[in-house]
């Protein structure tokens, strides 16, 4: 079984709309959406839920004010600057690190679980998905993608599926380095922009230090050629494989409008090169390069 | 006053308002790029940078010889950031540390000090009449959002303080946008757009701020954007068409004002818009 997991470095790239296609390309996949504080993946994939689990972790302080003698040894521990000083604890600022609650002389401090949102296991034609939802202004993201792509991995074993097809987050920060930590490969889709280049070189450097080897592709490459050439060169410092281009295509975002990917939509220009992209990413996966 | 640009969805346009109303502006501004995992507003402000300086955060450094491998630190830690190997030795995991110094309170042997980790910069500079600061995380490192802390560190109450958010509705975000005025959330009006306004909203109401949308490329996709915030009566402050000029400009690092003047204008008008209704 192989894992590949979709990043961008920036955001709106099309990670989303090229998953979606990839899912009625692949045979015998999981889908997982690591993308948790806005997944999207299930808005061009019909769906229908089979299974939803609460998500915990970590805990969150909240101050018994029964109890609390105001004596301010929580305020002066708090690295954070939760506690305002009438000893209440903003939810928002408390990164649940309990020291507040070790210390605390009265035993004032409750230091209760954290739900930080749910994961769902889903039936789609494509294959089994794995999708979730942060909780509205949660923590533990990272946690969270960890969670989706181990109950992928499980069901993917279970059932004897080929591939793991896992839409990640943009950014290079904890929920990114969840998605793609263990994966076989990752796809890195970029737009042919100075940003693009920018944030491209950043991602790339993060799958090469986690050691995972990738593939570029550069979406809506009419826009800028020249900028296409200049990404295409500089990803080769980072030994990514080019897996093709894709042009800018107005049948994607109707294809997003109709609820469907955009392979199931159109056979227009970018479906074509989509199609493209996922034989050079399929060859890739069958001949994955050692020690890179 | 300071205004955020956020949005759910990444690549909806936050950075290109950003550097926009920051160079409609006739007062003095200031920018301030907390997207710290890929800051971009640099790449379109150009600016002379002045100062650049490392941002350290704290991490536990252990004196072995004083520690009795009593396994409190490890206990005390709800990260799994530090752990003690029975006589033998003490693992520090830098990357899993939150800063909240625990470890360091509770070793009765105070065998644990605290240490300085580099984990990005920070970056100061002026172009035109902008003052720009951006912070940079460095790669491999998780946590975000104390490198936001330290950028939102240099914002001056004196000026009008445009801040480029990161995307998402998680930590980044919300660490970015709490202390705001005012914040514009950039979307775009398709399904993807709109599913993650509709979190953004969510997010942002848990916090009690005044905020308004602004839809960027608003006629591509549906007008489900402009129903839903019809519907929660939301303002829209401002609306851009699109325009594959502006998105040729914006692939080369230019601006939209230079590209389409009349924008200029309605940038400043959305300003007024807000600076007269949106503080409270």
């Amino acid at each position: 079984m192989k894992s590949l997991t979709i990043i961008s470095g920036k955001g709106g790239t099309g990670k989303t709309s090229i998953v979606a296609s990839f899912a009625s390309l692949f045979d015998n996949i999981v889908l997982a959406d690591a993308d948790v504080d806005a997944a999207d993946l299930h808005l061009v994939i019909p769906y229908e839920t089979k299974k939803t689990v609460e998500f915990f972790a970590g805990h969150k302080a909240i101050i018994n004010e029964e109890i609390c003698t105001n004596c301010g040894d929580c305020l002066e521990r708090c690295q954070y600057e939760a506690i305002s000083s009438n000893f209440t604890i903003d939810p928002v600022a408390c990164e649940g690190c309990g020291v507040c609650v070790h210390f605390c002389p009265s035993n004032a401090i409750d230091f209760p679980e954290r739900k930080c949102g749910e994961w769902f296991v889903s039936d789609t034609s494509f294959g089994p998905m794995v999708h979730a939802k942060l909780g509205i202004a949660e923590e533990n993201s990272g946690l969270l993608v960890s969670t989706v792509r181990k109950e992928a991995k499980e069901i993917a074993e279970k059932e004897n599926r080929d591939l793991v097809l896992t839409d990640g987050p943009p950014g290079i920060g904890c929920p990114v380095i969840a998605s793609i930590t263990g994966s076989t490969a990752v796809l890195i889709i970029t737009e042919p922009t100075l940003s693009g280049m920018h944030d491209l070189k950043r991602v790339a450097e993060l799958a090469s230090f986690l050691k995972v080897p990738g593939m570029i592709c550069v979406n809506k490459f009419d826009l800028n050629p020249d900028m296409t050439e200049k990404i295409i060169e500089a990803s080769k410092q980072y030994k990514l494989t080019d897996v093709g281009k894709i042009p800018y295509d107005p049948s994607v975002i109707q294809a997003m409008v109709e609820g469907l990917s955009s392979i199931n939509y159109s056979k227009g220009p970018a479906s074509l090169a989509i199609e493209a992209v996922w034989k050079n990413v399929k060859n890739f996966l069958n001949n994955i390069p050692k020690g890179v | 006053m300071n205004i955020a640009v956020a949005s759910g969805k990444g690549g909806t346009g936050k950075t290109t308002v950003s550097v926009n109303l920051a160079m409609s502006l006739k007062s003095p501004v200031q920018l301030i790029d907390c997207d710290v995992e890929e800051p971009n507003t640099h790449i379109f402000m150009k600016p002379d940078i002045t100062e650049k300086k490392d941002a350290t955060r704290i991490v536990p450094k252990v004196n072995i010889d004083a520690c009795d491998f009593c396994g409190a630190c490890g206990e005390i830690c709800e990260f799994n950031a530090i752990a003690v190997l029975k006589n033998a030795s003490v693992l520090v995991f830098p990357e899993m540390c939150h800063g909240c110094k625990g470890c360091i309170m509770v070793c009765p042997k105070n065998a644990i000090s605290e240490k300085n980790k580099v984990f990005g910069k920070i970056e100061k500079g002026i172009a035109w009449n902008v003052e720009c600061v951006h912070g940079t995380l460095n790669v491999g490192e998780a946590m975000s959002p104390p490198l936001i802390e330290k950028v939102q560190k240099e914002i001056k109450n004196d000026l009008i303080t445009i801040i480029d958010a990161p995307p998402g509705t998680s930590c980044p975000m919300i660490t970015t946008v709490r202390r705001a005025d005012y914040i514009i959330l950039v979307t775009e009006p398709t399904p993807f757009g709109l599913n993650d306004l509709i979190l953004a909203v969510e997010t942002v109401k848990t916090l009690d701020k005044p905020f308004g949308i602004l839809i960027n490329r608003s006629d591509i996709g549906d007008n489900k954007v402009q129903e839903y915030a019809l519907k929660m009566n939301i303002p829209i402050l401002m609306e851009i068409p699109y325009d594959r000029e502006i998105a040729v400009a914006y692939s080369k690092g230019n601006l939209m004002i230079d590209v389409v003047p009349e924008l200029k204008i309605k940038f400043q008008k959305m300003y007024k818009q807000i600076s007269e209704k949106g503080a409270k």
